[in-house]
């Protein structure tokens, strides 16, 4: 067991390298100069030459890269081209904002999920079949971009229940989730982000449910006399490492890429910090928002991988 | 006492009475019978083997006794009593507090059959909590002297180990001790030993026997291995699409087979013919259940059938000691060796 935890973190390193590679490179690989977008048209080479100096930009990019990396590992990701202020913080802070609606939106369409694809596994064919799996259908086919903005205009504009956008009325830092003036800024992104992984989390679990229940050692426990509850109980500890595996996916996703929910909803998370720094060009703050986003995501499939372990005995425990 | 069965004349009351048993399997396209009128009786610590090729409706006919039947697509008519139980007007719930306690049933492939993420220990200890509502503890100490009874070596070390973690016939044993867990009076068992290599299927059939006559439990055991029937069972019962066409003692089934189809399945064994010589296999294979000739069903693959055997199915005719077969042929002076076509 703990042997094959190690060997798990091992594994991440090569990953991890991987990431700050592909991270380090998009300077290279996208397209425009970041140097030319801070300065004046009319700039003279002297003033470029200068420039790409201070940024250590006119270095051979091996050496870039290494002491980029160095930098990243005692968690200095440079400074941001725009605000000027260290990128470290701008990502930390936008992640945290992120981690928190993303967090609840997954363990929200997990329950939800769970509640629906077990009523739909034990019901194949049936009405309430249909409509669990006609919502599951509607969560992964609505476009959230879509849905964020209908929630706006019906819960926002027409009916004036719930702020449209931001984060609180004085901003993020007094921000509280235990003040329903602030915390009710956060309902409608966490609904717009809850939809997807609901619809995906439902039909895994519908699903890998359904396959269970037709193994042969449901009719064993049939045979033992137990209730149908105790039946559902065996079959959902059988499908939790597939539905866990899922799960651990979907919070990746809504933790790396609600570009489009935080922009709508203008919350100041990992996405909405990511498009800000496309569209300025931004270099230092977008390496450092993607490389924690990549992190982030090895870290929770790391966590998953290593939950599995102690949720199903077949996975070799060493 | 059902006509199958005027042999038994003791007072005793038979723990297992079956008559005319039909199931149905409903689905969109086609109804099919898969059992068709099967009538048996089991006393009281007797062992009937059914026997049978595949789909012959063996494993149906166990099934029935437990309703482990799909509800929605099956249609079982006919009376089956097992002890004080009628199992046909049982609700469910009454059936569910039978099912694993009165009557309880061992599969035939112990791996699929086990819940692989649950230790052996907790899925026995469920079984007993279960039925006898009683602590944790106790139940943990019950499965463990249900290990020690079933002859698993270091039973401390198997109550935590995981189905994957036991050989095939260390599995079918704790398989036999869940089923056991609270002194079933009938033990169903499908093929529990088909699954196992020749030296482990010996060595489980004689604990299941020895359990079998220490608690005085009826069984019905189901195989298509008539070396297994023949070391187990007290009478036989031999299928052939959804009926039984002989049954009687295993003296005069299995040694003095009248029915065509038994005879060939005797024939077909690989005991006693000459090294090199082909294996005596009955030619054809079983009816299609969907669309049964109208006569006997057998009569397509007999070399004895005519026209008789192809207008209707045989009446059941019993001979001294109970012993009844349903064949036109075998009621003469039939001469065995050449309805089984050695002669």
């Amino acid at each position: 067991m703990w042997l094959y935890a190690a060997r798990r973190v091992l594994f991440t390193i090569p990953i991890g390298l991987g990431v700050t590679i592909i991270c380090f490179a998009l300077i290279y690989l996208a397209p425009g100069d970041p140097v030319q977008s801070l300065l004046p048209p009319d700039a003279t080479a002297n003033d470029i030459a200068q420039l790409k100096h201070y940024y250590g930009l006119d270095k051979p990019i091996p050496v870039q890269y290494i002491l980029w990396l160095g930098h990243a590992l005692t968690g200095d990701l440079g400074i941001s081209i725009q605000t000027n202020r260290p990128v470290t913080d701008e990502v930390w802070r936008a992640l945290g904002n992120t981690v928190s609606i993303a967090t609840i939106s997954a363990v929200l369409a997990m329950i939800i999920a769970l509640g629906l694809g077990i009523v739909a596994a034990t019901n194949i064919g049936g009405w309430a079949d249909r409509l669990a799996t006609a919502i599951a259908v509607f969560g992964v086919s609505v476009p959230t971009f879509w849905l964020a903005v209908v929630l706006v205009i019906v819960f926002a504009v027409q009916l004036g229940v719930l702020p449209a956008t931001g984060m609180g009325s004085k901003g993020s830092n007094t921000f509280s989730w235990f003040e329903w003036s602030e915390a009710r800024y956060a309902v409608l992104p966490i609904v717009a982000m809850t939809l997807t992984p609901l619809g995906i989390l439902m039909r895994t679990t519908r699903a890998s449910l359904a396959d269970i229940l037709s193994q042969d050692f449901i009719q064993t426990l049939r045979a033992k006399g137990l209730s149908e509850t105790a039946v559902i109980r065996h079959a959902i500890a059988n499908a939790l490492p597939q539905i866990l595996a899922m799960f651990g996916l979907q919070l990746g996703y809504l933790i790396g890429g609600s570009i489009l929910i935080e922009t709508i909803f203008t919350w100041p998370g990992t996405g909405f910090l990511l498009n800000k720094a496309i569209l300025t060009r931004d270099i230092p703050l977008l390496q450092g928002t993607i490389l924690v986003l990549a992190m982030a995501f090895v870290g929770i499939n790391l966590i998953v991988d290593l939950i599995q372990t102690l949720v199903d005995p077949r996975i070799k425990r060493i | 006492m059902t006509n199958a069965m005027p042999g038994t004349q003791s007072a005793v009351r038979p723990l297992v009475e079956v008559k005319d048993l039909t199931v149905d399997f409903v689905s969109r396209d086609a109804t099919v019978r898969a059992v068709n009128g099967v009538s048996f009786d089991v006393m009281p610590g007797e062992v009937l083997c059914i026997i049978g090729e595949s789909g012959s409706g063996k494993s149906v006919t166990l099934r029935s006794l437990m309703r482990l039947h799909p509800k929605a697509r099956t249609v079982i008519a006919g009376h089956m009593r097992v002890g004080d139980y009628d199992i046909l007007s049982l609700s469910e719930k009454e059936m569910n507090a039978v099912r694993g306690a009165a009557i309880s049933m061992v599969f035939q492939e112990p791996m699929t059959a086990l819940d692989p993420v649950y230790t052996i220990g907790e899925q026995i200890a469920e079984t007993v909590m279960r039925h006898e509502r009683c602590s944790r503890e106790t139940a943990d100490k019950r499965a463990l002297e249900l290990l020690q009874m079933v002859k698993v070596p270091s039973p401390e070390r198997r109550l935590k180990a995981y189905p994957h973690e036991l050989s095939g016939g260390l599995r079918q044993r704790a398989m036999m001790a869940v089923a056991l867990s609270c002194r079933p009076t009938l033990l169903l068992a499908d093929e529990p030993t088909t699954a196992l290599d020749a030296t482990v299927q010996i060595q489980v059939l004689i604990v299941l026997r020895r359990l079998q006559e220490d608690f005085g439990m009826g069984v019905i055991f189901v195989t298509h291995d008539l070396g297994v029937a023949a070391q187990i069972a007290d009478k036989v019962a031999v299928m052939y699409a959804g009926r039984i066409v002989e049954y009687g003692t295993v003296r005069d089934v299995l040694l003095n087979p009248k029915h065509p189809y038994t005879l060939g399945l005797m024939a077909s064994t690989v005991n006693g013919q000459k090294k090199g010589e082909d294996i005596d296999a009955i030619p054809g294979s079983p009816p299609d259940l969907r669309a049964l000739p109208p006569g006997c069903s057998f009569a397509p693959r007999c070399r004895l059938a005519d026209a008789a055997c192809e207008a209707d199915f045989p009446a059941p005719v019993i001979r001294a000691g109970g012993h009844m077969t349903r064949c036109f042929k075998a009621n003469g002076e039939i001469r065995p060796m050449e309805a089984a076509g050695i002669a």
